[in-house]
């Protein structure tokens, strides 16, 4: 019946039943005030989307999580500081080099609140990925994020980052410029310093490139987010000595957010809408509007002296190894 | 963050075998210069090739020996151990291959810390050992690094880290590992806070992770000569790019010109260099 032709990106495969269902039911929307036969198809098909999502997404494996959040249609940086704040006021300048677009900065109000805004970008059209580097950032990024959040600190304004990057860009430039350097500062920095810091990752948490916006008072994940040491592809090549056990890595490195809760590292995770961030910018910008309120009014209610303390401890306690004295008896 | 992917960990993996079982008395072939020499002759000048300078690895132990006056190594922490968090298995079980590293390298983990004299000096000292495990940082050598850096700020002892890690992060322990980087960055923060000095010693490989948490960051920065040291691996690199790499990319002299190292520092002068150091700034 349907004449959409229906096709999921390459690793979206898993959610072509629920673009069935979607096309069909656009295509019925289409046609405009429909009579009672109509309306009760789109009331079947909306409660059998329900049940496909549902079964679907109730069991994403790990390497389906990871194409969910790097899905061309996911919420980015730009899309957040559209729809959960109020205002956005963008600020370039590294004082340094160059102004790089796979980071983006600025004073931003979240419900009245002023706060500082550091965010990876990865951009919607080709051009824009082009100029984003597809959200790798380069050293230039880092000491934006350096330059502002220390700014932030200087007024008193908590500082908000959004993670999502593959990891920072391995370029010549980008070593020359010290990119190993710079994001050891960042952390060195971001543990230091007396404001509230909120980190979420939102799409992709690539390794060191996302660590380096990544040392805060309370780190949150999107569901269908990840945040792991290496990509599953990396590690796929390493140790299985090709990219195509990519799934498998994924399943090896334990890093959704059910996982990454349960290792201590990850304090909250935001659900996402039925069927991913990618289905509702509006309803999952608004769970993040709610949370970022909720948890600055929480941090803003604790002393800097104490808040730098509890911060050290947060990462001062990660890892996992034994005490052989206490082990041996 | 092991960004040093597939072929160069294999090709290190290999030299390191090769390196660990040369019997003494034997006639070796340089990685640098590609001569052939005399084994016993590159130990004499601890494990620097005579011809052209190349420095071979030298384990954590014999480093220690190297720098520290004689027998004045206290080890610190010793009794950590790794563990499986992930129950992570490639071809083989993290848990097998810690025991094989284990009893291949005789060490329990990737790096070694303690105090000792340098000249009759006390120092806080660390080193990892690029043999297990690639070097990779794991919760144990986070733990006890962090340790490390905590107790040279309680008893205001200069700090020397010696870096040697082709692998960065160690993805085997997965985030855990990749959260050690914040962890001994964050006690690096606080120990320059109460006024410290650390010198930061980079060996062939420093990579990843590595690279990017606690090897930065030293009040100083030395190298030994021609060392790899960087970000992402040269393969990842030219992968992305697909471009060639200019001749010396990465290498401690490149990392010099560009303003991320202070000196290179020749092996046979890393002790006096750290002493002299130390007697400048007071500390
Ligand atoms: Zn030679």
């Amino acid at each position: 019946m349907s004449s959409e032709v229906v096709t999921a990106a390459p690793g979206l495969e898993f959610e072509e039943p629920i673009l069935t269902i979607e096309g069909r039911i656009r295509e019925l929307e289409r046609l405009g005030p429909a009579n009672e036969t109509v309306e009760e198809e789109l009331r079947q098909l909306r409660r059998q989307w329900t049940d496909e999502t549902r079964r679907i997404y109730g069991q994403l494996n790990p390497w389906q999580i990871v194409q969910v959040s790097r899905h061309k249609d996911r919420p980015y940086t730009r899309d957040y500081l559209n729809l959960a704040f109020d205002e956005f006021v963008e600020l370039h300048g590294d004082k340094f080099y160059g102004d790089d677009r796979a980071m983006l900065t600025g004073f931003a109000k979240l419900d009245q609140q002023k706060v500082m805004v550091v965010g990876h970008q990865k951009g919607r059209t080709y051009k824009e990925r082009s100029a984003c580097h597809f959200g790798c950032a380069h050293p230039e990024g880092y000491r934006k994020a350096m330059g502002k959040m220390k700014m932030a600190e200087k007024y008193g304004l908590p500082i908000i980052c959004f993670i999502d990057t593959p990891g920072a860009y391995p370029g010549v430039g980008a070593e020359q410029r010290g990119q190993a350097q710079v994001i050891a500062e960042s952390m060195y920095l971001m543990s230091q310093l007396r404001t509230p810091i909120i980190c979420v990752v939102i799409g992709e948490g690539g390794s060191g490139g996302a660590l380096g916006i990544g040392v805060g008072d309370r780190i949150a994940m999107l569901q269908y987010s990840y945040y792991s040491v290496i990509s599953p592809e990396g590690c796929a090549g390493i140790l299985w000595k090709s990219h195509q056990f990519a799934p498998k890595a994924a399943e090896a490195l334990r890093f959704t957010s059910a996982h990454l809760q349960g290792f201590g590292v990850v304090d909250d995770v935001l659900e996402e809408p039925l069927g991913g961030a990618h289905r509702d910018h509006h309803q999952m910008a608004s769970r993040m509007k709610h949370y970022l309120t909720r948890t600055l009014a929480q941090l803003r209610e604790i002393p800097a002296d104490d808040l730098v303390q509890q911060r050290y401890e947060k990462f001062r306690q990660m890892g996992r190894f034994l005490e052989a004295d206490t082990a041996a008896t | 963050m092991a960004i040093v992917e597939r072929n160069d960990q294999a090709e290190t993996k290999s030299k390191v075998f090769k390196r660990r079982e040369i019997p003494a008395g034997l006639w070796i072939k340089c990685g640098g210069c590609q001569a052939t020499i005399y084994s016993k002759e590159a130990q004499k000048l601890l494990n620097v090739c005579p011809k052209c300078q190349y420095h071979f690895y030298v384990s954590a132990q014999e480093r220690l020996e190297q720098v520290l006056d004689a027998g004045t190594f206290e080890e610190w922490d010793n009794h950590l151990r790794p563990t499986d968090p992930l129950k992570f298995a490639d071809k083989k079980s993290y848990a097998e291959r810690l025991v094989a590293e284990q009893e291949r390298t005789g060490m329990t983990d990737a790096a070694m810390t303690g105090c000792g004299m340098i000249r009759a000096r006390r120092v806080a000292i660390g080193v990892t050992d690029s043999a297990f495990i690639m070097g990779s940082m794991g919760s144990v050598v986070g733990e006890r690094l962090a340790r490390l850096v905590e107790r040279a700020t309680e008893q205001k002892l200069p700090l020397i880290i010696v870096s040697g890690s082709g692998g960065g992060a160690r993805m085997h322990e997965g985030i855990l590992s990749l959260m050690q980087m914040a962890k001994v960055s964050a006690a690096l923060s606080r120990y320059r806070e109460a006024g410290g000095l650390f010198i930061s010693v980079l060996t062939n490989p420093t990579m990843g992770g590595v690279a990017a948490s606690f090897a930065s960051l030293g009040d100083l920065v030395f190298a030994e000569p021609k060392a790899l040291i960087g970000f992402a691996g040269p393969r990842t690199i030219k992968a992305t790019i697909k471009i060639e790499l200019p001749p010396g990319f990465q290498t401690s002299e490149f990392l010099l010109e560009h303003g991320y190292i202070d000196r290179i520092v020749e092996r046979s002068k890393l002790k006096s260099e750290i002493a002299r150091a130390i007697d400048y700034c007071g500390w």
